[in-house]
């Protein structure tokens, strides 16, 4: 019995549909945030799985795994402002309160 | 404060210097598995933390597996959004282990120091900034949780049965380790234009937060 892709993509699946469902079942920005992460951080796992298992010895999927590391990085900090932001005008960060851009 | 209210206060500081405990363990393990695989390979070429193959990779795979598992279902199930956060802390930490096992040892290293060093406590810093109490709840509909629970385990089954019928096909070369000189050398060769990207938009995301969250406008 040997470790292969499948092993990884299955772990990197379990996270992707935790984050997918703490995107759709959280009120607080900060908790839809937390699910943004956890979905990043599948895609991450299952690009450096092919990259070990299947790739042509470049690197390429550790690569973009770092790009990702560092969107992730700069999405964070800017959502972090925004929300704070929401909360100085608002006192709430629940997403549901925040409708005066509706149409 | 009345006497119940600070009975509660600290039974709850105590239940989290429990749930604490794992997962300084993970992040104990995951720099041990690091710095052995780092101090065998004498910063050369690395290949993994456990000999590829062999009865340690499984057992370490799927004990890490496991945690990765478990706490990211915990991250989803939590209604505390410190508690979420101390999750997410423990799932990155063993992703990190994961990426370890792959082979992938700088990855590793960097996923520890930025994310769960840097994005997290930025994530902690958020929620102190926005939350009146660590306690408050934001609490959704019946309806709403059971829409989104079948839909993300129709999309699990179905990327499972995906997964068991899949051929994945190799492409030409052998893995042959990571070095992380490699890394730098394709990161400024082949990348070079993505990886200049990336820094120009760091800067403006910098300039950009730092506006957002200021105080007079």
């Amino acid at each position: 019995m040997t470790i292969g892709v499948t092993h990884f993509l299955v772990v990197g699946a379990v996270m992707f549909c935790c984050g997918l469902y703490t995107m759709s079942t959280k009120r607080n920005a900060i908790g839809i945030l937390i699910g943004v992460e956890l979905v990043l951080n599948s895609s991450a796992l299952n690009l450096v799985a092919f990259d070990r298992y299947m790739g042509a010895g470049r690197l390429d999927g550790q690569i973009m795994a770092l790009f990702i590391i560092v969107l992730a990085a700069a999405e964070a900090a800017l959502a972090v402002g925004i929300c704070i932001n929401v909360y100085r005008n608002l006192a709430t960060v629940d997403v549901d309160k925040a409708t005066q851009l509706r149409g | 404060m009345s006497i119940d209210r600070v009975n509660q206060l600290s039974s709850t500081c105590v239940r989290r210097r429990f749930a604490l405990a794992p997962a300084l363990l993970v992040l104990g393990v995951t720099l041990l598995c690091g710095t052995r695989a780092m101090a065998s390979s004498g910063g050369e070429v690395v290949t993994t933390a456990a000999e590829p193959g062999s009865l340690l990779e499984v057992v370490l795979f799927y004990a890490v597996a496991t945690m990765t598992i478990v706490s990211s279902v915990a991250v989803c199930m939590s209604k505390n959004i410190v508690r979420m956060a101390l999750w997410l802390f423990m799932t990155l930490a063993s992703v990190s282990f994961l990426y370890f096992l792959l082979a992938a040892n700088f990855l590793a290293s960097i996923q520890l120091v930025v994310y769960a060093g840097g994005t997290l406590v930025l994530l902690v810093f958020g929620v102190m900034l926005t939350n009146k109490s660590p306690w408050a709840r934001y609490t959704p509909g019946k309806l709403e949780l059971v829409g989104a629970a079948a839909v993300c385990s129709v999309l699990l089954v179905a990327l499972w049965l995906v997964f068991l019928r899949a051929e994945w096909s190799r492409l030409p070369g052998a893995f042959a380790g990571t070095s992380v000189a490699d890394l730098g050398r394709s990161l400024l060769s082949v990348y070079v234009v993505p990886f200049e990207v990336a820094g120009v938009l760091l800067m403006i995301v910098m300039v950009g937060a730092a506006h957002l969250a200021r105080q007079d406008k």
